[in-house]
């Protein structure tokens, strides 16, 4: 039997690129960081090539139906490229700046950004299981790199419950497997649609792998540790983590649900909207009590991770498109907002909104900047946010969850406020103290890039809907 | 071709990019790009004046294209009588606007971009026929009209910006909401799902779900009109403006809620406005009678006219809800009347606060030995909002006090205390203001500059111009008024007579 690489292609370029930044921070005499990136960006571009190749790949499954050769696919992992390719330049600025650059980061970036690519791909739970532990164990690294406290602290905190959740997953994969006897997805989904009555093992695996997801994407109430490791983290890893797991895992969730678990829909959607309805409220109620910038956009993602599951509501290809373009916004937005705050509060000191008074006259740009990123999140238009509220919305609406959109936007009025409230600080008060941000424009330009995005998405979101279209058909 | 009402909404984004990008541009340059541009949208909407023909009912000079295919958004504008006036009152007010700001010192270039974005957000509102496109630019208001208010407010900006952004937000969220599911039901339509509201209006929902969609839009319109009791962010929200963001908020901004009522809710749901008719008139009342109340007690200047809106608007939605034609023209009149009435007194305010440093009536007097032509505007103004015959607040309310007695006697004397009060606060105020011993303090002021007489003339002009021949106006607003009424299919009545030539009420 020949074994095809092609399928996994861009895992082996980007794990490649970061054995080879690992070696180059230990044979040279004297390693070059620089280098380092510049290894990193090419595995990066090189596993986007090697994606965009697998474009126009029918397919069911390959490596012995372990990965998932689809345009879903293409387009999730392209979307977790992107958000890396981003991270890896704004840490390697940020963290040189702060002194705290170490060739295992772009390293760890790069394992990590390959755990997640495989999970959007894995067509098997025991794939799922495998990309799921290299990206968490990267992770967890990654958010306790910093020596400060805070850091060591929310590292702990994330591998603690991490570990608990990975316990959940497993259960329920057990569990998959006692119900139907595989752990391939669509052997799952062939198994069940083939019963008349849903045994009580396959909702209870259901069960577990919900609580398993709800962590990952720090949907409430398993959202516990994204406080803590958002706000100790390195703020460009946060960008990466904020952005890279949720869209990771929300890839993997909507295989398990509109693949796997497709003939419970009538058991899952409920499930989901209870999830998604109390994620929102949370989410923006909490968010709004924060005085830290970290921890406020922390508390927002637990609402956007609410956002996105209430497009998941709906099943097969409406919920998907919905839902892929929502997280297509959401990293832009969120990697932008966060890479502002990596420039503002140098050192990871003076996150809390007090010092980002009179950011617009100090410098117009970054503050312009965080505008469009606040905007979108607050679903203003002309922004991408805004046309990905709109789609999900729409997709519950028609699926009969007209109660969860009215839910969505009115938790989205709540989050407004606190999005608007730090908006208040940037243009209508007075800088207090003589911190200064980040002047080296460099960053700026990279972040310009998820802020034109935002608004060309809110302003012709047709240039990406149509590949959206056709990524969003799962089939098995 | 050309694509009149395209450029009319854009033409002032243009300007916000050139402002935006033009960082190096010194404040004066600033002003003078918006000037130029405001105008110059000022000229377009003439053109579209100029070829909008009087006799179609229907939408006329409409632009379509698709937009975002997978969310079933089209690029869908149109003009009809309603919408026609508002544009023009839009594209007329925001040159004032920007004259009236001459003096902002404060980052002039972000606040004239703040005004023309807000321009392109109002006329797009009023002509979008997709909902979802109208629902576009009614949120794209928010963020711009919030810095205004925000950033060049006076000390209670901050709190009066949050409160303004939050309750427009609120009544929105229903009103999004609702388009979701009225786009989800348009599936039925022969042409499948849409929001295009000529195509809506053909959707057979059942009664329940139109009058609950109904009064989901009811209340983001009623925030944004206000309607009692949603009113409460308007007083405090026009008084801490800077006196072009007053002028906008209340001249204009206000209509797109009135004009929303008209154009959605009795165009898309007109069982459920035959059902709510009764409640909604209810609260118009209750407006007119409360906000002019409350304006009598008001001892600052700017809260008193922020209050007599709250009455004023009261009049339009009594004459959309009464359903008859010389109501319904009247109410039309009166949104295009309040916001030159209202906008010029809050450009006066404007004017005499800059003189007084304070708005506060009990520390003014004798401003008419110090400045008598300021003064005189003012009571010019104040006599066109009082509804004196032959300025153009007469003409609009008499319409609707004449609708509103032929549908109920009642209601129509209730309606017309409103003018009795409008009289007693702003005659009292201006009494306090202008007469009596002027206070040391108060002595020297010069009197209106040329750049004021700029800003004041055209508005005072349109003021006389409307109360004397207003059969240019109504005679593009009836035909469309009639439309909307028969789409209604409310009982009609016999209104006792129709003094004016072109009103006209159907047997």
């Amino acid at each position: 039997m020949r074994v095809e690489l092609a399928p996994i292609a861009p895992e082996l370029l980007l794990v490649g690129a970061a054995i080879l930044v690992l070696l180059g921070g230990v044979l040279p005499r004297r390693p070059d960081p620089l280098a380092h990136l510049a290894i990193s960006l090419a595995g990066v571009a090189g596993a986007a090539t090697a994606s965009v190749l697998l474009w126009s790949r029918g397919g069911a499954a390959a490596l012995g139906g372990m990965v998932a050769v689809d345009r879903f696919g293409v387009v999730a992992r392209l979307l977790l490229l992107g958000v890396a390719a981003l991270a890896l330049v704004l840490a390697h600025h940020t963290l040189a700046r702060d002194g705290e650059l170490r060739p295992e980061v772009p390293a760890l970036v790069l394992f990590a950004t390959a755990g997640m690519t495989l999970l959007a791909v894995a067509a098997d739970l025991v794939t799922a299981f495998v990309a799921l532990e290299v990206l968490s164990l990267s992770l967890y690294v990654l958010t306790g790199s910093s020596r400060r406290l805070a850091s060591i602290e929310g590292a702990m905190k994330y591998f603690l419950l991490g570990a608990f959740s990975t316990a959940f997953f497993l259960y329920g994969v057990a569990m998959a497997y006692g119900a139907t006897g595989t752990t391939s997805l669509g052997g799952i989904a062939r198994a069940l649609a083939g019963r008349t009555e849903t045994p009580v093992i396959a909702l209870v695996a259901m069960a577990l792998l919900a609580v398993w997801f709800g962590f990952k994407v720090s949907a409430a109430p398993f959202h516990m540790w994204t406080p803590d490791a958002y706000q100790g983290a390195p703020t460009a890893v946060t960008a990466f983590m904020s952005a890279g797991t949720k869209v990771a895992a929300f890839a993997a969730l909507l295989r398990v649900l509109d693949v796997a678990l497709q003939p419970l829909g009538w058991d899952w959607a409920p499930v989901v909207a209870a999830l998604a309805a109390v994620s929102v409220v949370v989410g923006s109620v909490l968010a709004i009590a924060q005085t830290d910038v970290k921890r406020m956009l922390a508390y927002s993602s637990v609402a956007h991770a609410g956002f996105v599951l209430i497009g998941v509501t709906a099943p097969g290809a409406p919920g998907i498109d919905a839902a892929l373009f929502y997280l297509l916004a959401y990293a832009l937005m969120i990697v932008g907002a966060f890479g502002v705050v990596a420039l503002v509060s140098q050192g990871e000191r003076g996150t809390s909104l007090e010092d980002y008074a009179g950011l617009y006259r100090r410098s117009p740009a970054l503050a312009g900047l965080l505008s469009v990123f606040l905007l979108s999140l607050a679903g203003v238009p002309p922004t991408a946010g805004f046309i990905a509220k709109v789609s999900v919305f729409r997709a519950a609406v028609e699926a009969g969850y007209g109660w969860l959109a009215l839910v969505g936007v009115l938790a989205s009025v709540a989050a407004a406020f606190f999005y608007i409230r730090l908006m208040v600080f940037l243009y209508m008060r007075e800088p207090t103290g003589d911190r200064e941000p980040d002047p080296a424009p460099l960053p700026r330009l990279v972040l310009a890039i998820p802020a034109v995005g935002t608004l060309l998405l809110g302003v012709l979101p047709g240039l990406v809907t149509d590949v959206l279209g056709k990524a969003a058909v799962l089939r098995w | 071709m050309t694509r009149w009402l395209t450029l009319v909404t854009f033409l002032p984004l243009v300007g916000v990019a050139v402002l935006l990008v033009g960082r190096g541009l010194p404040p004066r340059a600033a002003r003078w790009v918006a000037l130029a541009v405001s105008l110059a949208t000022f000229v377009v909407s003439l053109g579209m004046l100029g070829r909008f023909d009087p006799a179609v009912a229907d939408f006329q000079m409409v632009e379509e294209a698709w937009w975002v295919r997978s969310i079933g958004l089209r690029y869908l504008l149109g003009v009809d009588g309603v919408s026609l006036w508002m544009v023009v009152l839009t594209t007329f007010l925001v040159p004032i606007a920007v004259l009236a700001s001459w003096n902002v010192e404060d980052r002039p270039r972000l606040f004239m971009a703040c005004l023309l974005a807000l321009e392109t957000g109002m006329v797009g509102s009023f002509l979008a026929l997709d909902l979802l496109l109208f629902f576009l630019f009614f949120e794209a208001i928010l963020f711009p009209m919030y810095l205004v208010i925000g950033v060049w407010g006076s000390e209670r900006r901050i709190y009066a910006a949050v409160k303004f952004f939050l309750f427009t937000m609120f009544g929105s969220a229903f009103l999004l909401v609702a388009i979701l599911v009225l786009h989800a039901r348009s599936g039925a339509l022969p042409g499948g799902p849409t929001f295009d509201i000529r195509a809506m209006a053909e959707l057979d929902l059942p009664i329940a779900t139109a009058r609950l969609l109904f009064l989901a839009f009811l209340v983001a319109f009623a925030v944004k009109v206000p309607l009692f009791p949603l009113h409460t962010w308007l007083p405090d929200a026009h008084t801490e403006a800077p006196t072009a963001g007053s002028v906008i908020l209340a001249a204009i901004l206000l209509k797109v809620g009135a004009y929303g009522l008209i154009r959605f809710n009795l165009g898309l749901f007109p069982e459920a406005s035959r059902a709510f008719a009764g409640p909604v008139v209810a609260l118009a009342l209750v407006g007119i009678v409360y906000g002019g109340v409350v304006a009598i007690v008001q001892r600052d200047l700017k809260r008193l006219v922020a209050y007599s809106s709250v009455s004023h608007l009261g009049f339009v939605v009594l004459g959309t809800f009464v359903f008859t034609g010389p109501a319904l023209a009247g109410g039309v009149l009166q949104m295009v009347n309040h916001g030159l009435s209202t906008g010029a007194l809050f450009l006066l305010v404007g004017m005499i606060y800059e003189r007084t440093h304070t708005r506060d009536l009990a520390r003014m007097g004798g401003l008419w030995s110090t400045a008598p032509l300021l003064v005189g505007a003012f009571l010019f103004v104040a006599l066109s909002s009082i509804g004196l015959p032959g300025l153009n607040n007469f003409v609009g309310e008499f319409l609707v006090i004449l609708g509103a007695v032929g549908r109920s006697p009642v209601v129509g004397a209730v309606a017309a205390s409103g003018v009795v009060l409008a009289a007693v606060y702003l005659l009292w105020a201006f009494q306090r203001m202008a007469t009596g011993p002027t206070p040391p303090e108060h002595r020297g002021y010069p009197d209106l500059s040329l750049r004021e007489w700029l800003v004041l003339a055209p508005v005072l002009a349109a003021i006389l111009a409307i109360g004397v021949y207003p059969k240019v106006v109504l005679d593009r607003i009836e035909p469309t008024t009639r439309r909307v009424l028969s789409g209604v299919g409310a009982t009609p009545v016999v209104v006792p007579t129709a003094p004016l030539a072109v009103v006209e009420e159907e047997p």
